[in-house]
């Protein structure tokens, strides 16, 4: 698994940072956001990736865990 | 793909259609709403610029700061932050105004002047887009202003309380606020509905986080057309009322070619290069001047810092003859333009390639 604190970042550095961990292609990762934009594209971005995504609040953050979804074969 | 709950698009399309109606109720020409023009009145009737015909405070910018901060309490999404290179985006903030004032607009008026047939826009799009993409070259290579910490509420919340402060003074109109007797400056729809487009504009801006930087950088990025969707609505609702209004009124909205056009000149090569410095000068600082109004709303210092940047680029552009006219642009802002090209790439590559990547 692996962690991304994207928190102080805007919009579209969280994005980026978790663009470039993807590539590494782990079956779980988490990231923490803390402001309203960076958890929406984060989500579409995980999702438009193939990623299962829960979102849970942490205080005043967000933190996003992404699981690499089961192949359909 | 899941769908927004809010009608995003329909809110974009409605803004477009709101602009256009301004602009019947009295705002300048493709004028409804515009970033740098109306920053730039606001500052020349706190008397910081000597341009007399662009003097009035410009009460669409209060509501979309007050729309986004009220909307952002509301949905408890005004974070209080500061810390993440403040004077960096006001140098920023200052030579996107210098870019948007050689094209005569901000980018939401490109969009708007595009929608009343003005194709000198259309060089101003593809300088836009260039300006974009230089800046996603470097966004693509680690580009950052680093982290925002948490800051007080009151550290937030600034540049709305000045907002408040402008609204006063806008209805007081003591002697000492100049305010435009012919010109651009004098032309405004009624302020009650100025006020009230600007707080819609800047509630939909802050729930949708509209951005015309975001929408060309968006796709090029991650092939996300979210943003640009709403750019084209913008165009579409804007259209669609210029022509509407047209054939009610019997005045004329929709105007299709260079020659003639409102508050623009047609000189292409320089209306690309003053919005390609306008748009990799925002892509630097994550928004266009839109955004950088309604972030500084939902409490972003950092923001209100590069609007601050704005507003004093405004006024440099008008006290040293850098901001263009419809005569065409000056050899003084033609000069500004290329040092700011230069000390916006200096600024990338400064935070691309010389910082610290412990990130």
């Amino acid at each position: 698994m692996k962690k991304i604190d994207a928190r102080g970042l805007s919009c579209p550095e969280p994005v980026l940072l978790l663009r470039r961990a993807l590539v590494k292609g782990e079956d779980e990762y988490v990231i923490i956001v803390d402001n309203g934009a960076a958890k929406e594209n984060c989500l579409r971005y995980g999702q438009y990736q193939g990623y299962r995504v829960e979102i849970a609040a942490e205080g005043e953050a967000f933190e996003l865990r992404l699981f690499k979804k089961e192949a359909d074969t | 793909m899941d769908k927004d709950k809010f009608p995003f698009i329909l809110a974009a399309g409605c803004l477009g259609a709101g602009a256009g109606v301004l602009t019947a109720l009295g705002n300048p020409g493709n004028m409804g709403l515009c970033l740098a023009c109306f920053i730039r009145d606001t500052v020349g009737a706190l008397g910081l610029h000597g341009a007399a015909a662009a003097s009035y405070i410009r009460p669409e910018v209060c509501g979309i700061v007050l729309g986004s901060f009220l909307l952002a309490l509301y949905r408890g999404e005004f974070r209080p932050k500061g810390g993440s290179a403040p004077l960096t985006r006001f140098v920023l903030g200052f030579w996107a105004m210098v870019g948007c004032l050689m094209f005569l607009g901000c980018p939401l008026r490109m969009v708007l002047r595009l929608a009343g047939g003005d194709l000198n826009a259309v060089a101003g799009l593809a300088g836009f887009a260039a300006g974009i993409a230089a800046g996603v070259f470097f966004l693509n290579r680690g580009y950052s202003l680093q982290r925002a910490y948490k800051a007080t509420f009151l550290e937030g919340s600034w540049l709305s309380l000045v907002q408040v402060g402008l609204l006063i003074l806008l209805f007081l109109h003591p002697a000492f606020i100049h305010f435009s007797k012919n010109g651009p400056g004098s032309l405004h729809a009624p302020v009650v509905a100025s006020l009230a487009m600007g707080l819609a504009a800047g509630a939909a801006a802050q729930r949708g986080r509209l951005c015309f930087v975001g929408g060309i950088r968006d796709w090029l990025l991650f092939k996300d057309g979210r943003l640009l969707k709403a750019f084209c609505a913008i165009f579409l609702g804007a259209l669609l009322s210029n022509l509407l209004l047209g054939a009610f009124t019997g005045k004329i909205f929709f105007h299709l070619g260079f020659e003639g056009q409102p508050i623009a000149h047609n000189d292409a090569l320089w209306n690309a290069l003053g919005l390609g410095l306008a748009g990799f000068a925002c892509l630097l600082l994550g928004g266009c001047p839109l955004r950088q109004l309604v972030l500084a709303g939902e409490g972003a210092a950092d923001s209100a810092a590069a609007v601050l940047g704005l507003a004093a680029g405004s006024a440099c552009a008008h006290n040293f003859g850098l901001a263009a006219s419809a005569a065409g642009p000056t050899l003084n802002g033609k000069a500004a333009v290329v040092i700011g090209l230069v000390i916006t790439f200096a600024i990338a590559c400064f935070n691309t390639y010389g910082k610290d990547r412990s990130l």
